[in-house]
């Protein structure tokens, strides 16, 4: 019998299933990255502010993604409820991306300036005294906790070597951007806007004395789905 | 393998090997097995050739009648929008008034508003408009920026305090952390709203400071003005909460609610729907 | 070490089989594995009940489901995959372990040590957001290094075999541990921001990272809970039932089909996502084709029993190994439909695929995973047989009526709730805001819940019976007086 090749010896064995799993994941993978289709051209994408980035780091940690989706699929339903289906344009920047497998709880993908910070203060420190029925936890914490972001344009720099086109000027400024987002000011935010456009800037939590880890994951909700610009989009040429 | 051993309980033929005592027949495979994996596989040939499937470095082939679940969307919605066409076209050129008047118009407006308030506007304003601390309640007949069909569909298109270049806004000053009023005074005021509250008249030094500082925005007689947002302060009905205290907190370092702007995030219809719904829930003027 | 004597032909060999890691490895199958269910128990009540969430940064939901994901699959599933593999490369392969017991020491102890990091850093918050690979990047580092060893275990005690050809439970788990090693260091990788520090940032990002993360999450599924476990069936049932395997043939079709089609199959966790239509296609159809040759490993399971199914009847140990393989084929016919575009539009971010999870999670790995460990515990410690077979009987009903109310009450929820979200009145408008099916979970959270409580108690049976067979109690029970399938197997000769 032939088979006995591969079940006489463990080097050809090895061999060959290496090389039978590798195929399919080579044919899938690899022209991803080279396509030029895969990610769409679109104007406004741009990557995340120091504040956003922080917020999002928050997101990840708190596990949110386990019952939250960020990834709106072409269906009538969730255009009526969430909005333009996501574009893999809009995460391009996602590392990691955070599309979620689960609906615990609603997409957020297009939740910036949905709400009000004070609402998802509220929403995030005891979301059943907003929504009674909500089985979401609370996060009182977050509104407690200083953000620590003394190394915050380490992370921008480590951002870079993955590939997200960060700007001297940008890490050079991020811890200053960081607080100049959270400041609640307007003017003071000028450069920030100038360096990360449709940032939202405020007092987030409420609290303009500290800035605490829930200003940083509310800046985040603030900005998702707002950076491109779907007046100038043309969806037909993206049909792929 | 010199003579075909066979498994006494089967007589089925074995392969001949053992390891720790398992031994392996040497069974056919099941035909119904093979059938089904081959069906499986012409199944997916054919498939993979009629869909969008297999890429190269720089393309992909499209099969056969170029399917994109994103162009079936499109087309689902264009289709959507053709079978309303009827009344979508009444729905977008009529006034949100004149869409109430209208019978079949205000069923729809109904149906639709109440799904797009509870994925919302409930969160804040609560299920029903029940409202919150800091969330006006929609039900009742007691508006900050005016209780009119017109007026609440113009609240809810721009927002109050939002992202819209045309949104309400206005902002009642910081009277004590700006130092405009000192603690007396603002205790004095304060007064003097819970009086006209209570429906008695209040002090006459404190009702001075009220008419240079409040009356721009909350009225002579303290019953609010639609056009600055000012509630009206006599109806005992509280945003920010009632009691001396909240109130003097309020003149103190008011708190300024952000309503957002539903405009460009709602299309025209839905907020001609939610407007109409939020104008029925009893408050409508 | 235990003395063993194999006999092939007429020459006795006696093999010194390094067991006492395997029965250390056995101890955290169990020990972990109570853990992750009660964790699963717990975040199951959360949603049910979510004042659990106590409001605290350690305890929230989003913190702990990582430490019941991780703790079944990686820890109480990891574990018996070592266990179970260790032990049957030595006796399929007539060797003790290449390496030594320094080695397999340093697998066994470097491998707790990633549990004990993963779940301490999941609790304060540690985690790298990518679903079953959240652990970070020292972590990951360290679980290379383990794996790397595990392989050269495995692989070295293959080669110096005695056995002339490698039996096909090997086969399947030497392409669980490549496999695994090779999805884990792509999906991993990772700059940190310090080297002093938690925090790193995956070098793959949005689209690309969602497909390298579904070609690693889809395949930990095929080749950890599926290849793995196949190679732990593949020699405990025939073990159990005392019979041969049942097909040759099917077994080397089946082996090469499922480990070259496995591989294609992960975009069908992102049908109608931004992962352009092509992968998905691809996704799907190799999905459908791959029910097959999932299947082939239920037929040569189950029909390893053909001419001898009354031990079902006698042998709950037995019926432990036939019913996994039944959950087994339930839910690799279930994977496949929901592969389809068209259901997994309605399936796809709902309980339907929670309860897809749990039949197989459930239902076959961890009950194949119990029927290896009962037939184990009295060949490791040396007894006669188990303490009680009723507690086994006792454990085997009490889990399946618990996963039958899990994998029903998803099914209803997940169903009602893509059904929800889509419904249309006759007006054409959107009947149900999400809250509403937010609402309408609550009965079948609990449930579930209880499903949950039924399979712990059952865990709990378990234990308590393997904790007396170690210490060599025997229950004297009627009905069970003869010890199934644990004399030394000849069928056939
Ligand atoms: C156990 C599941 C669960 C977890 C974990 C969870 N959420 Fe939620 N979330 C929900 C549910 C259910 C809702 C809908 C009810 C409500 O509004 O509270 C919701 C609603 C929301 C909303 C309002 C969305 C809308 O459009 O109305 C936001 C924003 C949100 N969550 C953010 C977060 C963030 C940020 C985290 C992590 C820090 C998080 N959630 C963690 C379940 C969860
Ligand atoms: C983030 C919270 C929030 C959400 C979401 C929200 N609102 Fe409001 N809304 C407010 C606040 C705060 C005010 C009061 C603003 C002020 O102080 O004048 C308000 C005011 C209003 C008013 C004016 C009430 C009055 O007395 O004049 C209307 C009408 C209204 N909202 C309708 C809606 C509708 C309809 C929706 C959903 C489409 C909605 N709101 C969503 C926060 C919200
Ligand atoms: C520029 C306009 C403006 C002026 C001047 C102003 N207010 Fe107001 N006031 C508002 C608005 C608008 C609100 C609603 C709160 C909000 O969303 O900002 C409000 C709210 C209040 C409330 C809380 C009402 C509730 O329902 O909880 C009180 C009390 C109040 N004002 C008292 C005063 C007094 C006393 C003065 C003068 C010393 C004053 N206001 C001057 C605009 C004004
Ligand atoms: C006591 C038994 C168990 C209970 C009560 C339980 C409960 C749960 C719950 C509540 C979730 C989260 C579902 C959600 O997010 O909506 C979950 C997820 C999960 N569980 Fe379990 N579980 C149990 C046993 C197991 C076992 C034995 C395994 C594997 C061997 C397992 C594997 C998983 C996996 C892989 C997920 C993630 C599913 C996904 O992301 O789609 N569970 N479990
Ligand atoms: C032929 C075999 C199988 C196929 C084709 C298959 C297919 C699928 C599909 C389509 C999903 C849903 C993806 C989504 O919509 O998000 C899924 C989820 C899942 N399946 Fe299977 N399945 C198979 C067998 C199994 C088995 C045997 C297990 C074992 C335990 C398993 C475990 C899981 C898990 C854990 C998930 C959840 C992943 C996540 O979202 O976190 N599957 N599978
Ligand atoms: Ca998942
Ligand atoms: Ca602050
Ligand atoms: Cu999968």
């Amino acid at each position: 019998m032939k088979h006995a090749v591969f079940e006489t010896n463990v080097v050809i064995l090895t061999v060959a299933i290496l090389i039978t799993v590798s195929i399919g994941g080579l044919v899938q993978l690899v022209p991803l990255y080279t396509m030029e289709s895969t990610i769409e051209k679109v104007d406004g994408m741009r990557p995340y502010s120091p504040l956003e980035l922080a917020g999002r780091n928050i997101y990840v940690r708190e596990g949110c993604y386990l019952c939250h989706s960020q990834m709106i699929r072409p269906f009538r339903d969730e255009a009526e409820r969430y909005g333009h289906y996501s574009l893999a344009a809009e995460s391009m920047y996602d590392h990691p991306f955070q599309w979620g497998s689960k609906r615990t709880g609603p997409d957020l993908a297009r939740v910036g300036g949905k709400y009000s910070n004070d609402l998802h203060a509220a929403h995030l420190i005891d979301p059943r005294s907003v929504v009674p029925e909500s089985i979401m936890p609370g996060y009182p914490f977050l509104a407690e906790n200083d953000l620590e972001f003394d190394d915050i344009a380490e992370h921008l720099k480590t951002l870079r070597v993955v590939g997200t086109p960060y700007s001297d000027d940008q890490v050079a400024n991020a811890a200053a951007d960081l607080k100049a987002q959270a400041s609640g000011d307007e003017d003071e935010a000028e450069a920030v806007l100038t360096r990360y456009p449709k940032a939202a800037v405020g007092n987030f939590d409420g609290d303009l004395a500290r800035i605490t880890e829930l200003d940083a994951l509310i800046a985040y909700m603030q900005m998702l789905g707002r950076l491109v610009d779907f007046t100038t989009y043309q969806p037909e040429k993206d049909y792929r | 393998m010199a003579t075909v051993e066979r498994d006494p309980l089967t007589g089925t033929e074995t392969t001949g090997h053992e390891w720790d005592g398992i031994k392996e027949l040497n069974s056919p495979i099941p035909r119904w097995w093979v059938f089904t994996l081959w069906v499986c596989i012409v199944w997916g040939i054919g498939y993979v050739i009629v869909y969008p499937a297999w890429p190269s470095l720089s393309d992909y082939t499209r099969g056969f009648f170029g399917y994109s679940s994103r162009a079936e969307l499109a087309s689902e919605l264009a289709q959507v929008k053709a079978s309303r066409a009827g009344w979508l076209k009444r729905f977008e050129e009529a006034s949100v008034v004149d869409v109430a008047k209208d019978n079949e118009l205000l069923n729809y407006a109904m149906a639709g508003g109440r799904v797009i308030f509870a994925d919302n506007c409930a969160p804040c304003h609560g299920s029903g408009g029940a409202g919150a601390k800091g969330y006006p309640v929609l039900a009742d007949d007691d508006w900050l920026w005016g209780g009119t069909l017109e007026q609440v569909h113009e609240t809810i298109r721009v927002g109050v305090r939002g992202t819209h270049d045309d949104t309400r806004d206005s902002s009642m000053p910081k009277f004590g952390v700006d130092e405009a009023l000192d603690k007396a005074q603002i205790a004095a005021v304060a007064d003097y709203v819970l009086a006209l509250a209570g429906g008695s008249a209040g002090d006459a030094a404190a009702k001075e400071i009220y008419v240079e500082q409040c009356e721009g925005c909350h009225g002579e007689d303290g019953k609010g003005l639609h056009e600055s947002g000012g509630p009206n302060l006599t109806d005992g009905i509280w945003l920010y909460g009632e009691g001396r205290d909240a109130v003097m907190a309020q003149i103190n370092n008011p708190k300024h609610g952000v309503m957002p702007t539903w405009e460009g995030r709602l299309d025209g219809v839905s907020i001609k729907q939610v407007a109409i719904y939020v104008h029925s829930l009893g408050g409508g003027q | 070490m235990s003395e063993a004597t194999a006999t092939v032909g007429a020459v006795p060999t006696p093999v010194a089989y390094d067991e006492d890691i395997v029965k250390k490895l056995f101890i955290a199958t169990v020990f972990w594995g109570v853990i992750g269910f009660v964790a699963g128990l717990y975040i199951a009540l959360q949603l049910a009940f979510p004042v659990l969430n106590l409001g605290l940064e350690w305890t929230t939901f989003g913190r702990l489901r990582p430490v019941h994901t991780s703790g079944v699959v990686f820890a109480f599933g990891g574990n018996a995959l070592i266990a179970t593999s260790l032990y049957v490369v030595q006796r399929t392969c007539r060797a003790t372990l290449f390496g030594g017991r320094a080695l397999a020491g340093f697998v066994f102890w470097g491998y707790q040590a990633v549990i004990v990091l993963a779940a301490l850093g999941y609790v304060l918050g540690i985690t790298q957001g990518k679903e079953y690979a959240e652990p970070e990047w020292y972590v990951d580092i360290l679980l290379t290094v383990v794996w790397v060893a595990y392989l050269v275990v495995f692989a070295g005690t293959l080669f110096k075999r005695k056995e002339p050809h490698i039996y096909v439970a090997n086969w399947f788990f030497l392409a669980f541990i490549l496999t695994v090693a090779m999805l884990h260091v792509v999906n991993a990788l990772a700059v940190p921001v310090s080297l002093t520090g938690a925090k790193s940032y995956v070098v793959w990002a949005g689209v690309q990272d969602a497909l390298t993360q579904w070609w690693y999450g889809h395949n930990a599924v095929g080749f950890f809970l599926t290849a793995g476990f196949l190679g732990i069936m593949y020699y405990f049932i025939p073990k159990q039932a005392n019979r041969p395997i049942y097909s040759y043939r099917l077994s080397i079709v089946h082996f090469w089909s499922l480990i070259f089609l496995y591989i294609w199959a992960g975009p069908h966790h992102l049908h109608y996502t931004a992962l352009p239509d092509w992968a998905q296609t691809l996704g799907m159809v190799f999905s459908v084709v791959l029910w097959m040759p999932s299947w082939g490993g239920m037929v040569n399971g189950i029909m390893t029993l053909s001419g001898a199914w009354d031990k079902l009847r006698t042998d709950p140990v037995l019926r432990f190994l036939i019913t996994s393989m039944a959950f087994y084929g339930m839910s690799t016919f279930e994977g496949p439909a929901m592969s389809i575009k068209a259901v997994n539009s309605l399936s796809h971010y709902t309980d339907w695929t929670i309860g897809h999870v749990h039949s197989g999670a459930l239902g076959w790995v961890a009950f194949v995973s119990f029927g290896a460990l009962y037939n184990l515990a009295p060949k490791l410690w040396k007894r006669e047989r188990l303490y009680s077979m009723r507690l086994v009987t006792y454990h085997f009903w009490t889990a399946t009526i618990g996963i039958v109310l899990y994998i029903t009450s998803m099914w209803i929820s997940g169903i009602m709730q893509g059904l929800m979200w889509r419904a249309y009145d006759s007006l054409g408008f959107l009947q149900y805001s999400f809250i509403e099916t937010v609402e309408a979970m609550h009965p079948y959270y609990v449930i579930r819940s209880l499903g949950g409580v039924l399979f712990v108690v059952g865990s709990l049976i378990m234990v308590y019976n393997l904790w007396k067979t170690a210490r060599g109690e025997i229950r004297s029970e009627d009905v069970y007086e003869e010890a199934p399938g644990t004399a030394p197997a000849g069928a056939g000769s």
